[in-house]
Formats: structure tokens, sequence, C-alpha cells
């Protein structure tokens, strides 16, 4: 650095205090330095709280259980049979499909939502917005246990369809089926979809759509052609922001899939907790990672080719 | 009036915002193929007019006719109009070549075509080989070209303008500005265009109508608006003008005259004073309507000032002098035809002669 060959500044009443005062002369000539300086805390906690673990979890996953403990010999014998034994893919397969699933169904639901009141509210937005954000105030063991009681054997909609008379007996795949796990996956995220999606509606620059209208598109041919390619970015954050995390869910699985509703989060808990395989279990761990690193990658890939398209 | 004077008509249209009346019961013709500009400060509802003609508001009552079509029940995306946008709206996610072709989508062209138009397009507004760039790499001036080619690719009956070059500096904005009436002519579609810029608005247009509180003040050529403006509020909009209280103090025979404050006795033809005697009435009179000189002139008008204040401005000097029995200073300009470097100012205080010709005097109606 130059800084050090630069003559000590002295201070009256001591020696140079050589080692801060160029540390104050460096935050202050360098903007990165200054940077850095205030992502320091969330760097400390990133470093501590994600890269450690997660090079923690990549030893774990090279190991191998040995009875009650763990053969440390570095091995890839986890990955070979994450991939040769079919249960494994099956699950990852079947979390892709229903978090995929789920993430469509939200994105879909919430979009005119969203587009609602960034569009056709002019007062109090926020109020609109927290009230759409409201559910999600109470614990989300609490929601999917609501959605058990309304989903159930007993529960709301089918005593309530037995009650009118419009089917004998009770609707079973309503309960422990990936449909319930699809519903109570869409529920509880729609507020990650509902936000993102508002933002990116919310600064559509108006005159853009008045631009369209003027230069001849209905409100159809406006909305692919204007509004949608625009309010992309709050597309694909809310799909990663449902996408990524549900995948990895176990709780509305474990609760309400039953066992065509089990996904690869329950497997994984199942190593680490009753099955006692954490080698296992952190490779399983990796490999769900990396997928998911994978479909993301396609996936904006894929929107940016359909972006091209409509336009 | 035959149908190209009233290419676009306007009748009794009013526009409510709930209790504001943003326009009032305007009724006007604008005419095929000309640069018609609507001139007013902001709030005059210029801008609501302008959104009435494209569509994007409709009349709390009355009717607009376009090529004698009624548009009340055309939605504008249908209407034989095309805007460019005060901030002129260019598709961010689209380069400019299929921003200029946004509009193309319902004429079914082979795409051969539609490049070639674009292409047409891109020398006319004088950006070739831009076809690729994206929004945000042009720079104000080429975005507004852009918006340009965007609605003139479309061949629109009407092209709407609002306030189009109110975001470029003043030098790209005078260039603009010849570019604009050049390519106007050139392609001959009617342009309604609404600017705050008075002096925009007089270099421009064919006509000119000064709008003031949702109000059409008077509609006319840039001369006729200049020279002989109806009313002390367009008087006052349209360049500088002076003031003065007067009244009728002889009307018959052919000869009338006006006692007016500060100026004393103007003669002038009957014809052009409708007043009778006694009446009051307004004057206005533009600041390079006198003349100064050390001495008393030997003919025409003369009166006697005293020189307040002197403002240096390039190719003029403004002056302003307080005259016995006016309150106001009158401001005088003065070409510096034969100014040199070293030219002394006139001392603060000097009395000077303000001369005038009985001609330039306005006589404005009273309300």
């Amino acid at each position: 650095m130059a800084e050090t060959s630069l003559p000590k500044r002295r201070t009256a009443d001591g020696p140079p205090r050589a080692s801060g005062s160029a540390f104050l002369r460096l935050l202050r000539r360098s903007e990165s330095a200054r940077a850095y300086l205030m992502m320091s805390p969330t760097l400390l906690i990133m470093t501590l709280g994600i890269v450690v673990p997660f090079g923690i979890l990549l030893v774990i996953s090279l190991w191998t259980r040995a009875g009650f403990g763990f053969d440390t010999t570095l091995t890839l014998a986890n990955y070979a049979r994450s991939w040769n034994e079919p249960i494994y893919g099956t699950l990852m397969l079947r979390s892709f499909w229903i978090s995929g699933v789920a993430t469509a169904v939200t994105v879909l639901l919430c979009y005119p939502m969203a587009y609602y009141v960034a569009f056709h509210v002019h007062r109090n937005k926020m109020m609109w917005i927290i009230l759409m954000t409201l559910p999600f105030w109470t614990s989300y063991l609490l929601r999917v246990f609501a959605w058990k009681v309304i989903l159930g054997y007993e529960g709301v909609i089918n005593s309530g369809l037995m009650s009118a008379g419009l089917i004998e007996a009770p609707l079973s795949f309503l309960l422990y089926s990936p449909t319930a796990v699809i519903i109570t996956l869409a529920h509880a995220w729609a507020a990650f979809a509902i936000l993102p999606l508002y933002v990116s509606l919310e600064k559509i620059d108006r005159s853009l759509l008045e631009a369209a209208t003027d230069l001849g598109d209905g409100p159809v041919a406006r909305f692919f052609r204007v509004t949608l390619p625009l309010s992309m970015p709050g597309v694909i954050a809310a799909s990663f922001l449902i996408f990524i995390p549900t995948t990895g869910d176990y709780i509305t699985p474990a609760l309400l899939g039953g066992p065509d509703g089990a996904m690869i989060g329950n497997l994984i808990q199942l190593q680490f907790g009753a099955v006692n395989n954490w080698p296992m279990g952190a490779t399983l761990s990796i490999v769900l990672m990396l997928w998911i690193a994978a479909l993301a990658l396609v996936f904006l890939v894929v929107t940016r080719k359909v972006q091209e398209r409509i336009t | 009036m035959t149908p190209a004077d009233r290419f676009i008509s306007i009748r009794n249209v009013s526009k409510s915002f709930g209790a504001f009346r943003a326009i009032d019961e305007i009724s006007m013709d604008i005419r095929q193929g000309e640069f018609f500009s609507l001139l007013g400060a902001s709030g005059c509802g210029k801008t609501t007019l302008l959104r009435m003609l494209a569509g994007f508001e409709s009349p709390t009552t009355g009717e607009i006719f376009i090529d004698d079509q009624p548009m009340s029940d055309v939605p504008p995306h249908h209407r034989p109009v095309n805007m460019v946008f005060q901030s002129y709206a260019i598709f961010p996610h689209l380069n400019v070549r299929d921003n200029i072709a946004y509009g193309l989508r319902k004429q079914k062209l082979t795409p051969a075509r539609r490049a070639e138009m674009v292409e047409d397009m891109l020398d006319l507004i004088k950006l070739p080989g831009y076809g690729n760039r994206k929004a945000n790499e042009l720079s104000g001036g080429q975005r507004q070209r852009i918006a340009l080619a965007r609605a003139l690719i479309l061949r629109p009956k009407v092209l709407l303008l609002d306030e189009p070059l109110g975001a470029l500096d003043k030098q790209l904005r005078e260039q603009m500005q010849l570019e604009l009436r050049a390519l106007q002519r050139q392609v001959g579609i009617t342009f309604v265009f609404v600017t705050h810029d008075q002096e925009e608005a007089l270099t421009l247009s064919d006509r000119i109508a000064v709008m003031s509180g949702g109000r059409v003040l008077q509609v006319d050529t840039p001369a006729a608006l200049y020279e002989a403006p109806r009313t002390r509020e367009v008087a006052s909009f349209i360049g500088t003008m002076n003031f003065f209280r007067g009244i009728v103090r002889r009307n018959g025979s052919g000869m009338a005259a006006i006692e007016a404050e500060g100026l004393g006795t103007i003669p002038m033809p009957t014809a052009r004073l409708t007043k009778p005697e006694g009446a009051p009435v307004q004057i206005g009179l533009r600041p390079e309507k006198f003349s100064l000189s050390p001495v008393r002139p030997d003919i025409g008008l003369a009166v006697e000032g005293r020189l307040r204040t002197a403002a240096y401005m390039g190719e003029r000097s403004q002056y302003y002098l307080s005259l016995p029995g006016k309150a106001e200073p009158v401001a005088v300009s003065a070409p510096n035809t034969h100014r040199q470097r070293d030219a002394q100012d006139v001392p603060e205080g000097q009395v000077l002669w303000l001369s005038w010709a009985p001609e330039a005097i306005v006589i404005l109606d009273t309300d």
C-alpha cells in the first residue's frame, strides 16, 4: 500500500500512531475499504453461519456411517448411492414437482392481487399490502394445522360438502396427498410472492402503458408486450423466493403429505434424526442444493428467452 | 369552412375532475396539415385537452371529431392519432428497432418490409444504424427522436406532442425545434403540440391556441398573437407588453383619440376604436415599438421619461423608464446595432425621449 511509504504524521502529545492513522487514512481514501467495513458485521455472520457450516456439511457428506459413529475416511460412496438408489431420485423429483407446482400456483394467484393494488388502488396502498400479509403474522405451523382442519377427513370442506348432500363419503384426496401440500404451500408463501410482484408492477412507468395503448395495443396485447415483461424481475424474484425454500420444506409434507406427499426434506430430516445417518443427510442436502442451483439457472435462461419471444 | 379546415373539430368540450373544471366549454377547429400549438401555463388544461384527443381522457360533455368521425366511442388504441409523450415513454425492455416497430404489429407485414420501414424511419430522424441500441444507451435528444419515429411510422392522421422538447437543454431544444418543423413539413401530418414555452410556440406553429383556466383565450397565427393580442392576458403571456389605462376622448367623423396615462393624447382612425367617447380603454405597446433618443424627435408621438434601470442583454438592451402620471415603469427594448465595445451606458436618472407610431398601439378588450 502506498500509505506505508508516506511520512508518518506526528501528534503533539506522543509518538506517531502508525497503525491507527494508517487504517483511518485507508478508510478515507478507499471506497471499497469503507464498503467492506460497512459489510463486515454481515460478512462475519455469513462466514460463521453459512460458509463454515457448509464446509462442515461438505466434509460430513464425504464420511460414511459406521455403526453408531462415523467412518471419517473421505469417500464419494454417499453420492454414488444417492444417484443409484431410485428412492432418492424419486423423492427429489417429487419435491421439485410439488414445489414447482406450488410456486406456479402461488405466483399465478398473487399476480392479480399485486396487479390490482399496484394499478387500481390509489389510496392507502400500504394498508392493502399489510392486510394481504396479515395471515402471515401467525406461525407457519399454525397455518399448516389450520389447513389440516380445513382439508381433513372430517374437516370443513368434507363436512360442508356432505351436509350439503353433494358427496356421499369424504373426499380422501384432500388430505395426506401432494394436493394438500401444494394448497398449503401456495397459501403459506403467498406473502413472498405478493411483495416482489407488487414492487415490480408499481415501478412500471404508467406512460409506457399509455404509449402501448396509443400505438394500437388492446388491454391483452399491452399486458403481454409491456406489463408482463417489465414485471418479470418480480416474477423471477417471487419464484425463487418460493421455489428454493419450499423444495427443502419438511413441515408441510410431514403433516399433510401422507406417504404420497413426502418430499426430500422429510428424508433428510430422517437421516439426521431416526436413521442417524448424518453423512447421507449431508450428501442429500448438498445434492439438493446443486439441483436447485441448476434449476434456477435453467429458469433464468428460459424466462429470458420467453421474454425475447413475446416482445 | 371546408372539411380540411375542421379536420379536428372540438365542439363544446368540458372536462371536470370532481369539482375541478379542467376544460371549460372549448370549441375550436384545427386544420389538416397544420402545426397547431396549445400554449398556456401549467394547469391551464392544455395537456388534458391533448389527452382527450388521444383518448386517455373522455370529455365530460361535448364531442371531438377527427376527420368527421366522432371520437367519444373510439378507444385510444383505435384512434387515428399517435402521441409523443413528455417523458418519451421509450420501452426500456426493447431496442430502438423494436420500439419503432412496436405499433406495426397489427399491420400484416413481411419481416423484410417491416425492417425496411424501420430503417426509413431511422434515416428520417437522422439516427441510421441505431437499431440495436437499448433505450438506456440513448441521450435525451435521441429518445425524443425515437418517440417521434415510433409514432410517425404508423402514419397517423394527427400527431400529438406533449411538451416533447421540455426535457432538452436550450441548444438542443432549438435545434430540435427546427428539425421538428422541417419534419412536419416533410410528412404533412397534422401536429398538435402542447407547450408552455411561448417562444417555442411562436417559432414552430402555424397557429396557436392560448389557453388559461381551462378556456381558449385566442386562436391565431404567431404574428397576429404577438402584434394584435385581444386581451391583456394573452398580451402578457406572449412576450412583454406595456399596459396603459386610457379614456376615449373623441370618436366620430373618421378620427378618434385616446388619452392614455403617461402617453398623452394619441390620435387614431375611428375604424380601430369601437368604444364611444368617455369609455375607459386599455392599450398596450410592446417594448421594441418605442424609440429612445436624447432629444425630442421631429416627427411622431413622443413623451419624456426618466431612466430607472438599464440591462444589457447582448443583441439588445432593455431600459425601464418612469413616465409622469404612470406608476409602473415602461419597458423599452432597443437593438444594439451600433453599440461598440467601449460604449458608455446611459446613466440612471437621465431624461430620454420616447417616441412611437400610433399604429403600434394595441387596443385590448376590457373585461
